[in-house]
């Protein structure tokens, strides 16, 4: 025998399943009026400083087809690379946004400032990034990633640089599509598989 | 470095769902296939939204209530379900935000794509939220929902479940998961049950009835702790000199 060691382990996941927007954007989902205003509705209030950019893109499964029930959720840091709540953050950056893929073509839409770099812990920057969880019926456990920008010098990220395969960064990486407009897919699955975290 | 409160400590994935499971049809095409990047988490996980009480209403964690604004309470059994928000080292989480969503006492969801044929509860609307109290603490009035049948295989079911969504402090901490009711039949034979391969993790998923906490002539309680990812406390330097 030896002592018990005192860890609780963490409860486990669960699909959010077809209804997920039902508990999380009940707008959404048809449910009017049951809350004063969905939770997380906007990244960035009028007056956020920096650039704003719109970022759209779908959820693909691995035959292809661009999912119509994916629910997103972002979190980011401000222009200037500090998060809500830190010292100095921008009052007008709420970094924490939730969308839907649209119910006909399962395109989604962000709309935010772009963030700044962020420091690591024992030194070291991280480029400018916003992280990612993805919830939908037949993902047992949310799936984070992280978008980056192809305008952005990328090249001493510790993350990008982890990646064994250098083809797989593009899936990383936000592509211009004229001024402040992004296109960024999710790939779940197959060709192209995204890039996802366990962090 | 003395106020670090650490890194996330890394996720158990064994004692979590599989990604791929067959007999869930739908995550065949939805789960990845190659490897997911493990990296010690960045102030990018270990940051998160905080959400403050002036964000809820009067009746959001009372869903016997919330959909008719106090009018005329949902059919059903009614349930008080409670529990606590800790963290792997057993503190609690206080003032994180907890969202649930569920069918009604028939086993039908508020939601267009749903037409099973159990009636909507012009009552009942399915979602409620709360923020836990300062010793994490959180609690919700509903009423039991239903069982309810889905296309998966030919005769899949789901058991009694409420969906449960819950952020902790961190965005790495983010968890949706469900809370199941003790002595469902329907749970060892449930795909999405099963797709968590660990049998004491998905026991943990399973709430006792608890007695001590119904109210006489009014409800019954089940009881639902839920775990989050703890944080690594560090006393020591991250690296080594020369690493
Ligand atoms: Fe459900």
């Amino acid at each position: 025998m030896v002592q018990k060691l005192d860890i609780l382990p963490e409860s486990a996941s669960q699909t959010g399943g077809p209804y997920v927007h039902i508990g999380l954007i009940p707008t959404f989902a048809g449910l009017e009026g049951v809350y004063a205003q969905d939770l997380g509705k906007r990244a960035i209030e009028e007056g956020a400083q920096g650039e704003v950019i719109t970022i759209t893109g779908s959820v693909f499964d691995g035959t292809g087809w661009a999912l119509r029930d994916a629910l997103i959720e972002s979190w980011q840091p401000d222009a200037a690379g500090r998060f809500p709540g830190q010292t100095g953050a921008d009052p007008k950056v709420n970094g924490f946004c939730r969308f839907a893929a649209d119910g006909e073509s399962g395109e989604f839409t962000l709309r935010t400032v772009k963030p700044g770099r962020v420091p690591m812990r024992g030194g070291g920057w991280q480029a400018p990034h916003i992280s990612l969880w993805i919830a939908a019926r037949g993902i047992n456990t949310g799936l984070h990633t992280r978008i980056y920008f192809a305008d952005e010098d990328n090249s001493a990220d510790p993350l990008l640089a982890r990646v064994e395969q250098r083809p797989r960064v593009q899936t990383l990486i936000a592509q211009p599509q004229g001024a402040g407009r992004y296109r960024f897919d999710i790939r779940l699955q197959g060709a192209g598989e995204t890039v996802f975290l366990d962090m | 470095m003395s106020h670090d409160p650490g890194p996330l400590i890394p996720r158990n994935r064994a004692i979590h769902p599989v990604a791929y499971d067959v007999d869930y049809k739908t995550s065949v095409t939805r789960s990845p296939n190659l490897p997911l990047l493990s990296m010690e988490s960045t102030p990018s996980e270990e940051t998160g939204p905080v959400f403050g009480h002036d964000l809820l209403g009067p009746l959001d964690n009372n869903l016997i209530l919330n959909w008719t604004k106090g009018a005329a309470p949902a059919v059903g059994e009614r349930i008080l379900m409670h529990g606590r928000v800790l963290d792997e080292l057993g503190r609690p989480v206080p003032e994180t935000l907890v969202e649930i969503w569920q069918a009604n006492a028939g086993g039908r969801y508020r939601h267009v794509k749903d037409s099973y044929f159990a009636p909507l509860d012009p009552n009942f609307g399915g979602c409620g939220r709360t923020i836990t109290d300062a010793e994490g603490h959180y609690q919700f009035l509903t009423i039991r929902p239903g069982a309810y049948p889905w296309p998966n295989r030919a005769n899949d079911w789901r058991p009694m479940h409420i969906h449960v969504s819950v952020f902790g402090r961190s965005f790495g901490q983010r968890l949706i998961t469900q809370m199941y009711f003790q002595g469902d039949p329907l749970i060892p034979l449930c795909p999405i049950a099963r797709t968590i391969k660990d049998r004491a993790s998905l026991d943990r998923l399973v709430a006792p009835l608890d007695m001590a906490h119904a109210r006489p002539l009014d409800f019954l309680a089940y009881r639902f702790d839920i775990v989050l990812r703890g944080r690594r406390q560090t006393m020591f330097e991250n690296k080594l000199e020369g690493m």
